[in-house]
């Protein structure tokens, strides 16, 4: 299945604070930012970068025979193990749509198995999926493989010459 | 390995690394050659060769390489991630590498423009044969070294590191019990020590160590026996990962050497043997600027030692030839610094190319030296020697001298000192930060050099043991930090940073095991 890129308009962060004024003690720990797509579309797969978000939610608007509502996708999704430390602060994310639920809210994942890959729940993946996988694998490196100067001792001069003046840098 | 990643990814990437490498070819030879043995039949071909291989022990050979390439593996990231942020994903720390290597890039720019020498050179074919000639010996030459000087010394790179800043951080001003102490100030993430007593089981008293329970007053049969038996197994079996459990406990003087090639996989192959040649061949070939650099750090270093000094010419031999190794330039895929590039004409000067400086990349700091200098007590070839540093220094040492976010990368190192001290020895650090000898600053010439040159070698070797058996640095900023708490009690009646390294200059007489295994296991939490 392949992914598309949905245009989408994505507006500026909004602090979610108590009270009507903003005070300079005391800081907002939840931002919201909204994103409006330009039609009803079936989102499968939310690709972001991360700068120093700890927890997400997600929430969508869906529309169902006229009515408008809101649900909760994901709540609380940890991308930070430690909030006060740098791990994960920008690092690049992605959460998958899973396609069977019992439920009418559709449930996200945010491990990387693509949908169709059904989940073994013995923790091991399917051999005959890593197989074919591997052979598709395999025809690429064969691709990449003939495309390489595959040169185990690589030279470092050019035509013999390697009279270096000065170095350079932007 | 992030369980949840598919296995098929990091299958292929292995495999095409080990494509077309010297062991893929013998593999094929050998099965091809076995197929004239009487066990091998047609019609289970597969099994039979299969089988074979695993009983010749050409499966357990091939066992060691994935092991190794899964050590140096990055692993796979987010499809969208570019290339930049493998090597780091902390913005903010590749701008200060950046920032840091272009410093040493100009200073280096300015020594070749005012020492008139260029930065590599074609050695005429009179002074090509005069280095062959002296190549056991360089280091009866006297060069005039005393206009070169180098290019950096750690304490410059600690100022650096004080420097970074996390943009996202805001930082009040007041020092409070709950701030940092240390000059470290951005916030990764470390362990204390209830995490590392489970990350290091076997340095607990309940393990047997070579380092303590080799102590001459201690029988041989209550460890020593049956460990060095074990070694002896190990060795024989030519396992890789089985080596590498094993070093935890320690390693025999006698079986180390065996044992630490078996870790790095850098078995001495004829293959070995023939890049090494052809990298000597190179250093005949030309001269590079930076083999002044790396004569004067010998002989300003491991010259003035008396451990190493026997060794100078061994470490000409292996670092000349380490600056025109191109395959040291795989590993800038996971470090976060970046090769110096310059750029030559083509002979026919109609075109520019852009070529790395030096080849491998790396440029040598006051000190680099001792990286080698303890190896050469476990290695007299030096084929083998140069196989050995090269390993170590593509999965360990690079990280002392580069700028990132990794657990066992210099700035990890060093905020995890400081946060053991801060918590375990807060009189002691407060002491310390009063009279103006930050503990760091004394510490961090031991932890960009693993601590070599430092202690005794038989000591550091057995250091360096446990860095190849937990797989990481982090080791030696636990000993820093006990090394402090060891003389704690003399560093507490010292008044200003002069007597305090006064106290910490002489660690020649330390054990390291005790220490390590007292910190981490006798500290109350």
């Amino acid at each position: 299945m392949s992914v598309e890129p949905v245009s989408c308009t994505i507006k500026s962060p909004v602090a979610l604070q108590i009270g009507d004024t903003v005070s300079d003690l005391s800081r907002p720990g939840v931002y919201i930012t909204d994103i409006t797509l330009a039609e009803p579309v079936n989102i499968q797969e939310i690709s972001f970068k991360n700068y120093y978000t700890a927890y997400l939610t997600v929430r969508v608007q869906q529309r169902e025979d006229g009515s408008v509502k809101w649900v909760t996708c994901l709540r609380n999704h940890c991308l930070m193990a430690n909030p006060h430390a740098e791990a994960g602060s920008h690092d690049y994310f992605s959460i998958y749509r899973q396609q069977d639920t019992e439920w009418d809210v559709p449930a996200w994942l945010s491990t990387l198995t693509p949908v169709e890959t059904s989940l073994d729940l013995k923790g091991l993946p399917d051999p005959e999926t890593v197989s074919s996988s591997i052979q598709q694998m395999w025809a690429l490196t064969e691709i990449m493989q003939a495309s390489q100067n595959a040169a185990s001792i690589g030279r470092f001069d050019v035509d013999g010459s390697y009279d270096v003046k000065l170095l350079s840098y932007m | 390995m992030d369980e949840g990643s598919d296995p098929s990814v990091t299958i292929a990437q292995i495999v095409q690394r080990l494509k077309g490498t010297h062991l893929h070819s013998q593999l094929e030879k050998q099965a091809k050659e076995c197929l004239h043995r009487p066990e091998i039949k047609l019609e289970s071909l597969k099994d039979d060769v299969r089988r074979w291989l695993k009983a010749s022990g050409w499966e357990r050979k091939l066992q060691n390489a994935v092991y190794r390439e899964l050590h140096i593996l990055t692993p796979p990231g987010h499809p969208r991630a570019p290339p930049e942020h493998t090597k780091e994903p902390l913005a903010y720390m590749r701008k200060a590498q950046a920032g840091w290597e272009k410093r040493i890039m100009k200073s280096l720019n300015s020594m070749c423009t005012e020492l008139g020498i260029p930065l590599s050179r074609k050695r005429p074919v009179p002074e090509q044969k005069e280095l062959t000639k002296k190549w056991n010996e360089m280091g009866t030459d006297e060069p005039d070294l005393s206009k070169f000087r180098p290019v950096y010394a750690p304490k410059d790179f600690l100022e650096v590191l004080i420097g970074l800043r996390n943009p996202n951080n805001d930082r009040s001003e007041e020092v409070t019990v709950r701030s940092h102490w240390g000059l470290i100030q951005v916030s990764l993430n470390v362990c204390d020590i209830s995490q590392m007593r489970e990350m290091y089981p076997e340095l607990s008293f309940t393990y047997g160590q070579l380092g303590i329970d080799d102590h001459t007053h201690v029988p041989p049969d209550l460890f020593e026996s049956e460990h060095i038996r074990v070694g002896k197994k190990v060795v024989s079996a030519q396992d890789s990962a089985a080596a590498q459990q094993y070093s935890r406990q320690g390693c025999p003087t006698g079986l180390r050497a065996q044992l630490w090639t078996l870790i790095l996989n850098s078995d001495s192959d004829p293959e070995d043997l023939t890049h090494y040649e052809q990298l000597k061949a190179r250093v005949i070939q030309h001269d590079l600027l930076v083999d002044n650099l790396i004569y004067k750090d010998v002989k300003l270093t491991a010259s003035n030692d008396d451990y190493y000094f026997v060794f100078e010419d061994y470490l000409y031999q292996v670092l000349l030839c380490f600056s025109r190794d191109t395959s040291v330039l795989e590993h800038f895929n996971y470090n976060s610094a970046t090769p110096p590039k310059s750029s030559i004409h083509s002979k026919s000067g109609s075109e520019q190319f852009s070529v790395v400086y030096p080849p491998n990349g790396v440029i040598p700091f006051h000190g680099f030296s001792m990286y080698v200098a303890p190896l050469c007590f476990l290695y007299n070839e030096p084929s083998k020697l140069y196989s050995v540093f090269k390993e170590m220094y593509i999965r360990y040492f690079f990280r002392l001298h580069s700028i990132s976010s990794h657990p066992s990368g210099l700035v990890s190192l060093c905020l995890r000192f400081e946060r053991l001290l801060q918590t375990h020895l807060p009189q002691l650090f407060y002491h310390l930060r009063e009279i103006g000898a930050q503990p760091l600053r004394i510490a961090f010439k031991w932890i960009v050099r693993a601590f070599s040159g430092y202690l005794s070698t038989d000591q550091l070797l057995l250091l360096w043991d446990r860095i190849l058996g937990y797989d990481s640095l982090e080791i030696v900023a636990d000993l820093a930090a006990a090394v402090f708490a060891f003389r704690a009690e003399n560093l507490m009646e010292v008044t200003s940073l002069a007597s305090a390294e006064a106290v910490l200059a002489d660690l020649s007489t330390l054990k390291v095991m005790p220490l390590l295994q007292i910190f981490l296991f006798a500290t109350a939490v």
